[in-house]
């Protein structure tokens, strides 16, 4: 198969859906790479470094829309790029099919097979071709940055003899990927960072990346996030008041609040209100993540950057993955390489649209001249659920109790025994004379001091252990050397071979142990 | 050497023996416990030689350096991953040796008595002259423990024999099922028994011949019905059977070491069976009378498929990770593999992923197996880890390769409650973020159960021989 990547039309976008590391892996699997010539300018990749991975440089789209069989793209291909494209062909970029049922439709004309990178479950075995995550990953350390860019201060707080610098406050809202993304890197520069999300489980996640999750009071019955894919779900108006009030009182304190709260299929929601933003300290900074949905923040004008009239600067760019586009171009096109990894199982070039395979339905919104989306919900749950609740504790009086009768029974049980082995004891004492009673004593407490030696070893030393049991059993030797001097000729034979026969087993068992105990060694 | 001090010594031969096991606690302390058991050993056989009544010193040396060279050469030849049919065929040379003993003591009994019917006691050496002073009654417990000696000794030799045999795959490995299987070895032990009245009440020698011939029979007839899965408890339970023979001997004889000796080694052998049992959540009962044989139900139906993986896919996962577990398995041990595994998990440490080995208490034919192949290879043994430590840590881990195990990962003893292998707990493998299986094809394990790990959708399978397979990945990694 032949795989192309045309130049991107939208304007601002930087990236590139193929690029020359990614093109050396396809080829791997037995596919031919295109290019559009400058395809990877803007994410400084040369046509002379595609040539040199191999890959082919054509002139125009239309070239490489008539020879590619399948096209990989970041965006959602233009109308005019559409109507221009050829049929049949297969189509890998980023299609937002919930929101643009006319583009897929026009897309189904073409009798196009369609796959989304958007619409990839989140399972583990797709993670390594989940691009909105590695997109998000870039959007959450970018809008640190461009804040830092539009922030007057240092992120670390610092004691200099031209006199003291208090750290920046961050807050994170949203903690999906993105969010994560931006508090591990605002952690890194030094800043305070503080967190929330709407999902109590994501605090450990918060807390792993070194900021404060901003706890909130509030009794509901949460959801577990493994039934909605791990994302958020709306919260109820009750939950979002006491949020906004929270908010409300952290504003006066941060210099910079970044936004990321989507929901998916629905607008942002809008969490932070032009009151707080009023509330804000002149010279913070507000980063709206979800600014292409509407934004979080009542003030963000999508793609431009607003100042309030307090002084606060208002980030509203919709294009951060672009912005690092030789990153996001890496990234992305090892997502792109990856699914096209899953659509050649075989590596021997050829594709196959495996239907079976959740992952590949997922993504898939066209095939075969019909519409495939919405795909039947996953096997398998996006991610692990939810721990099951505690047992209930038990009081200390229950424990005692409980203890109580697990003493009472442990005790009874030995009793019994006791009883009973003593009582056989008694049983053999009455008819066995004392000579053999003697040597009685001696087999039960060797029985014993064996179990309770035997239970101490190492569970690894359990093939040495038998090796040298084994070894230790040939004792019965000295029956045989006690024989061995007998007037009567068969017995010495007897003993002589039970002698030989003992003694393979003395030096064989012995020295296999030693061998074997020699290899433990540690690290 | 006086009596005196021929008990002295058998004291401290006893006590050597009891440190040498207890010292196998732990890895250090245990180089220096084999120590305690060769001079508890030499001190046993030394005192005994030179003690009173002993004769025949040439015959004595001569044996001991024939059997001794023997030994020795056995050991210093023997592969790592021939433990197991190693252990089984010492036993039987324990089991036989029993029996000869046994068969001995009758003679001199014969003997001893006969000289007490014509007054001739003084001229009798040795065990016949202790045989001589014996009461009536003790004569009676005398044959009881006679009896008893041969019967054992007879079962662990033939059953060693077969389990050798198995083990080393000169006899197929499923299970023998004979009709009426119970029955034949119920009527059989019965026909012992009887045996052994008539010898009470003064039938001659060939009563105990007899018993020594079928108790050989139950014995091979035992084994032979035991599945390869549950090898391990065999090994174990021969182990026990050797010392409990040895013990019964030293009953005959009077001989309190070869009694604490065999009780120490009996009671061994039955911890480590009671062990291996437990591992696979099974009655020791039920794992002595037979294999999974037709009794069970059947298992649930598998959906999925089983998806292949290539070297390359395999390296690049394992380059990806962070945290690493290996699961061996029998498998491992068969195709050699051990030496490549650790040289994969050196590379793997060298690149500083965390890479730890997960060891079921029955992986393997021989309790402990792959401690010992692992061992072998260079693998530090604070990484290889038992089945309750490291289960828990599954879900955190990236990367699982299961190399030749099929039913110690087997969810269906979680999940299937129609499983045979119902309620044994298993490794959690499946937990992981990926699994590998290492398998030469598609069959199931030595149970002949069905695994629906292999169909996971997080698991893929890598065909080939174990050593060919890890072979393979070693340039692959970064």
């Amino acid at each position: 198969m032949k795989i192309g990547a045309p130049r991107e039309l939208e304007p601002g976008e930087a990236r590139v859906a193929l690029t020359p590391e990614s093109a050396g892996r396809l080829q791997k699997l037995g596919h031919e790479c295109l290019v559009e010539s400058g395809a990877g300018l803007a994410a400084s990749f040369s046509d002379d470094t595609y040539r040199a991975a191999g890959v082919k440089v054509v002139d125009t789209a239309a070239e490489l829309w008539a020879e590619a069989d399948v096209i990989a793209k970041v965006r959602a291909p233009m109308p005019q790029e559409l109507d221009a494209a050829p049929d049949g062909k297969t189509l890998i970029s980023f299609v937002w099919p919930a929101q643009n049922e006319e583009l897929l439709a026009k897309l189904n004309a073409k009798r196009m097979t369609v796959l989304a990178m958007d619409m990839v479950p989140r399972i583990s075995r797709a993670q390594k071709m989940d691009a909105l995550s590695s997109m998000a990953n870039i959007a959450g350390y970018r809008a640190v940055i461009e804040a830092g860019n539009n922030f007057g201060r240092f992120f670390t707080g610092q004691v200099t003899a031209a006199g003291k610098v208090p750290p920046a406050k961050v807050l994170v809202v949203g903690a999906g990927v993105a969010g994560l993304a931006a508090i591990g890197t605002s952690v890194a520069l030094g800043a305070m960072t503080y967190a929330f999300d709407v999902r109590p489980e994501v605090a450990e996640q918060i807390e792993s990346m070194g900021a404060e999750f901003v706890f909130l009071d509030f009794e509901e019955d949460q959801t577990d996030g493994a039934e909605t894919g791990g994302y958020a779900k709306p919260s109820s108006p009750e939950f979002r008041e006491k949020q906004l009030e929270k908010f409300r009182e952290l504003a006066p304190e941060m210099d910079i609040v970044i936004t990321t709260a989507l929901i998916p299929g629905r607008p942002a929601p809008k969490l932070w209100l032009e009151d707080m933003v009023k509330a804000m300290k002149p010279g913070s900074v507000v980063v709206d993540l979800a600014a292409e949905r509407g934004g979080n923040c009542d003030l963000t004008v999508p793609d431009q950057k607003v100042v309030s009239e307090n002084g606060v600067t208002i980030v509203g760019y919709t294009d951060f993955p672009s912005r690092m586009a030789t990153q996001a171009s890496n990234l992305y096109s090892t997502n792109i390489r990856h699914m096209m990894d899953d659509l050649t199982p075989e590596k021997d070039g050829v594709v196959v649209v495996n239907m079976e395979d959740d992952v590949i339905r997922g993504a898939l919104v066209c095939h075969e001249g019909e519409i495939t989306f919405p795909p039947p919900p996953p096997k398998v749950k996006a991610i692990a659920a939810q721990p099951k609740k505690k047992e209930p504790e038990e009081t200390p009086e229950q424990k005692a109790a409980r203890e109580l009768a697990e003493f009472k029974k442990a005790a009874n049980r030995s009793t019994a025994l006791l009883g009973v082995g003593g009582g056989l004891l008694l049983l053999v004492g009455t008819v066995a004379p004392a000579s053999f009673m003697q040597h009685f004593i001696v087999f039960v407490l060797a029985c014993f001091v064996g179990f309770h030696v035997i239970w101490n070893v190492a569970h690894s030393l359990h093939t040495p252990l038998m090796a040298i049991t084994n070894a230790i059993s040939s004792i019965i030797i000295l029956g045989a050397l006690l024989q061995i001097g007998s007037a009567s000729g068969v017995v010495t034979v007897l003993a002589a071979l039970s002698v030989l026969m003992a003694s393979v087993n003395i030096f064989g068992g012995f020295l296999v142990t030693r061998r074997m105990l020699a290899m433990f060694q540690k690290s | 050497m006086s009596i005196g001090l021929v008990t002295a010594a058998y004291v401290v031969a006893a006590i050597l023996f009891i440190l040498a096991l207890g010292g196998l606690s732990n890895q250090e302390k245990a180089k220096r416990a084999i120590w305690y058991g060769i001079i508890g050993m030499a001190l046993a056989v030394g005192a005994t030689v030179f003690g009173p009544g002993v004769g025949a010193y040439v015959v004595i040396l001569l044996m001991i350096v024939i059997g001794g060279v023997g030994g020795a050469y056995v050991a210093g030849k023997v592969q790592m991953t021939q433990m197991p049919e190693l252990v089984a065929g010492f036993h039987s040379l324990v089991g036989l040796a029993a029996v000869f003993i046994g068969l001995n003591a009758d003679i001199e009994m014969g003997r001893a008595l006969s000289a007490v019917a014509s007054g001739t006691t003084d001229q009798l050496g040795g065990f016949a002259a202790t045989i001589a002073k014996k009461t009536p009654v003790e004569l009676s417990i005398l044959k009881v423990e006679l009896f008893l000696g041969i019967f054992i000794g007879a079962v662990t030799f033939t059953g060693s024999v077969v389990a050798y045999g198995k083990l080393s795959g000169k006899i197929s490995s499923k299970a023998l099922t004979l009709p009426f299987r119970h029955q034949i070895n119920l009527g059989a032990v019965a026909l012992c028994l009887l045996l052994g009245l008539l010898y009470l009440n003064g039938a001659g020698i060939w009563t105990m011949l007899l018993v020594a011939v079928i108790a050989g029979a139950i014995g091979w007839h035992l084994i032979m019905a035991i599945g390869g899965a549950d090898m391990p408890v065999v090994v174990s339970m021969l182990n026990s059977y050797s010392g409990w023979a040895a013990a019964a001997i030293g009953f005959t004889l009077g001989n309190d070491l070869l009694i604490v000796t065999g009780a120490l080694v009996g009671a061994s052998g039955a911890i480590l069976s009671y062990i291996m049992c437990r591992g696979m959540n099974r009655s020791f009962v039920s794992v002595i009378l037979g294999g999974w044989g037709g009794e069970t139900q059947a298992a649930g139906e598998i959906e999925g498929e089983m998806i292949a993986a290539d070297a390359d896919h395999v390296a690049s996962a394992l380059n990806d990770a962070d945290s690493v577990i290996i699961v061996p398995g029998y498998g491992m041990a068969v195709a050699q593999a051990q030496g490549s595994v650790s040289e994969l998990t050196r590379r793997l440490r060298a690149q500083g992923k965390k890479v730890r080995f997960a060891i079921h208490p029955v992986a393997g034919r021989l309790p402990g197996h792959m401690n010992v192949l692992l061992a072998e290879a260079k693998v530090p043994y604070d990484i290889v880890l038992e089945m309750e430590e490291i289960n828990e840590d599954f879900p955190q881990t990236d990367v699982v390769i299961v190399i030749g195990a099929n039913d110690i990962v087997n969810p269906a003893a979680q999940e299937d409650p129609g499983s045979p292998i119902a309620g044994m707990p298993v490794l959690e493998v499946w937990k992981a973020r990926q699994v590998f299986v290492c398998k030469r094809g598609q069959g199931t394990g030595y149970s002949g159960i069905e695994n629906p790990l292999f169909f996971k959708e997080n698991s893929r399978m890598f065909y080939g021989d174990a050593k060919a397979s890890m072979d393979s990945l070693l340039p692959l990694l970064a």
